[in-house]
């Protein structure tokens, strides 16, 4: 029932058009609590994804199984599931970024965006469209927290990846890995890309315009 | 008999998760309210106490769990808590449907929200990191709803006066929700001091 | 959507199903991930007794047995489970100190720590943070900041171990790291606190560990930095 699209459009979607954080605002709480670096972003990204992708899947190959009325703790259950998979995995591979990102690992449960994506797409989809429809979810995540976790640690630590950028006589905004750094960089992300897309619009405006294909207003 | 009852560090548990580490402003969580319902001083209140309820039942559950399950299955720990969590928010939505329907309607599609609001989640967390006890526990989680709700009520009302600023065109919206929420969080910041006036 | 209009039965058995291979799934994972977790964790502290007692070259852990500390022993010179300090001792067998671990509250969450404690000075000689979340940029300097760390390189005591703002002129100061008073105090007073424990212990229990004997079991110090 569901209108197939081309599984490439579904892909690419969630990388800029309706990404998860600069456009839908979801999945906010890790976007910001663990962006003070950009090795960090990386391996929260990296978790999402894992857990995103296993259950869009999982969901998707049960989901005429799913009594309606059950679906969302059943969903629940399976997130929950691949998180503590995930949990203990980087505890046993990784303990170094394990130690690092605390407490937010076992958070990406309540992740808005993965339940979101569970409910809107992958419980309706087939598993081809469901699994293009995370991978590119997850890219847009993971994406759009190395952007913040990359301006944040240039200039909250003066680094990237841990290398230093400007020697010694920089002095760090320390302020920028600190919380209202993470939602000052933010907002002021949204606001440029806000702006950028008014422009763009308004160029294009000008351009239907000149081209002279007026249309009614 | 109860047990002797230490109230300086019951206070101090109470002020620390309510304004020195505020759930939303230094912890991010929480965050989806935040954005979604603070618009108005109203309904951001109601959500607020919402929350103060769902936080304080999950903290009753998280202590009986802690208590009788999980030492004995460490590894079922997150998947006990969210189910009891999922369960616990969906008898808050029928009792609240049953007795005010007024209440019910102001909140809308945030109730379900609740669950995956990581604050929840988060205050089982901590409350199981930190070794809290019942009691603490308690005081911890309604320590943490009051901050919830502060930040909720502070940021509603600056949106209420935003309302008739002069903003720039790209900055209306969530941007200009953040740059505050920013601001409010630098604010909040000042608070650590209270840590040094007391150890 | 060919979403099923289902029973209270059928509702019950998905939940249950589902819960079931949930169950499976992370007991699984946390049965094959559980060994490699452990040794993590034991490598770690290895690691970081050995930094914090420096030219210690075997360890011996000790555990508290009805208020007196012995010698623990496993088959295989695994750390133990329960609370344990650990004695370090050079090539010749001497004692080099004590690595001890201790935890506390910081500003944000429990630091734990592990310092190297020398008795006979009556002495800290060198500190380690294992775990803590404290904010980064501030608190967290406590594990960054060298200026910091070096304070706990020879540090005394006696009477017990004080917070200052100003540059270090006592042996038992520290010197507070600027932004992060909170986290340096806290260090402070999980050492301190610490300190009251143990050691009253460690006198007598220098006389009797003062040198490993060979047949007893000692960790090889694994490695070279």
């Amino acid at each position: 029932m569901a209108s197939e699209q081309p599984t490439y459009e579904e892909l690419i979607k969630g990388l800029w058009r309706e990404n998860p954080v600069f456009i839908q605002l979801l999945g906010l709480c890790p976007a910001l609590a663990v962006t003070n670096s950009a090795i960090n972003a990386l391996a929260m990204g990296a978790a999402t994804t894992f857990v995103l992708v296993g259950s869009s899947l999982l969901v998707s190959s049960l989901r005429s199984l799913i009594p309606k009325q059950v679906r969302i703790t059943t969903f629940i259950i399976v997130i929950a599931t691949f998180v503590t998979v995930a949990d203990f995995t980087l505890q046993a591979l990784a303990p170094v970024v394990h130690k690092e990102l605390g407490a937010f690992i076992a958070l990406i449960v309540v992740n808005c965006l993965i339940l979101g994506r569970q409910e809107a797409f992958a419980s309706r989809h087939s598993q081809r469209p469901a699994l293009a429809d995370a991978l590119g979810m997850s890219l847009g995540f993971s994406f759009a927290l190395f952007l913040l976790g990359a301006i944040r640690e240039i200039l909250g630590s003066g680094s990237l990846f841990g290398v230093s950028l400007f020697g010694p006589d920089f002095e760090p905004w320390v302020i920028m890995i600190l919380p209202p750094g993470g939602f000052i960089t933010l907002g002021l992300l949204l606001g440029v890309f806000a702006w950028f897309k008014e422009h763009r619009e308004r160029a294009s405006q000008q351009a239907a315009l000149d081209t002279g294909e007026r249309r009614a207003a | 008999m109860l047990p002797e009852i230490d109230f300086a560090g019951l206070l101090w548990i109470f002020v620390a998760a309510s304004v020195v580490n505020n759930f939303t402003l230094s912890y991010f969580l929480g965050l989806c309210p935040f954005l979604g319902v603070s618009g108005r001083i109203e309904t951001a209140l109601r959500m607020g106490m919402a929350n103060i309820f769902v936080l304080l039942v999950t903290s009753l559950c998280a202590s009986l769990l802690n208590t009788f399950v999980l030492p004995h299955a460490p590894y079922l720990r997150l998947l006990a808590f969210i189910v009891v969590i999922a369960s616990t928010v969906q008898f808050v939505e029928m009792a609240i449907k049953k007795l005010s329907p007024a209440l019910f309607r102001a909140l809308g599609i945030f109730l379900p929200l609740i669950t995956t609001n990581c604050a929840i989640l988060g205050l089982a967390l901590f409350q199981t990191n930190k070794q809290y006890g019942f009691i603490e526990g308690i005081v911890f989680a309604l320590g943490a709803g009051c901050g919830l709700t502060l930040a909720l009520v502070l940021m509603a009302g600056i949106r209420e006066e935003n309302e008739l600023a002069t903003i720039p065109e790209a900055l209306k919206g969530a941007a200009m929700s953040f740059l505050v929420a920013g601001i409010l969080s630098m604010a909040f910041m000042g608070f650590a001091g209270l840590f040094s006036a007391t150890s | 959507m060919a979403s099923p209009e289902a029973g209270p039965l059928r509702m019950m058995v998905t939940l249950g199903i589902a819960g079931l291979c949930s169950g499976i799934a992370v007991v699984g994972i946390f049965l094959v991930t559980k060994p490699r977790i452990e040794r993590n964790r034991a490598e770690a502290l290895e690691a970081a007794i050995f930094r914090v007692l420096e030219g210690a070259k075997t360890r011996v852990a000790l555990v508290l047995r009805e208020g007196e500390l012995v010698r623990y022993e496993a088959e295989d010179g695994a750390i133990p489970k329960e609370e344990a300090i650990y004695a370090g001792y050079d090539e010749s067998g001497a004692l080099v100190g004590h690595a001890i671990p201790a935890e506390g509250a910081g500003f944000q969450d429990t630091i734990k720590l592990l310092y190297g404690y020398r008795a006979a000075s009556a002495r800290v000689v060198g500190i380690e943070v294992l775990e803590s979340r404290e904010t980064p940029g501030l608190g967290d300097k406590i594990i960054k900041d060298d200026h910091f760390v070096a304070n706990f390189r020879d540090l005394a005591v006696e009477p017990e171990i004080v917070l200052t703002k100003t540059a270090r002129s006592r042996e038992n100061e520290v010197e507070a790291i600027s932004g992060a008073t909170i986290s340096s105090r806290a260090v402070v007073r999980i050492i301190n606190e610490s300190n009251a424990r143990w050691l009253a212990r460690l006198g007598g229990d220098q006389a009797r560990h003062g040198t490993a004997d060979a047949d007893e079991r000692v960790l090889a110090r694994g490695g070279v930095e």
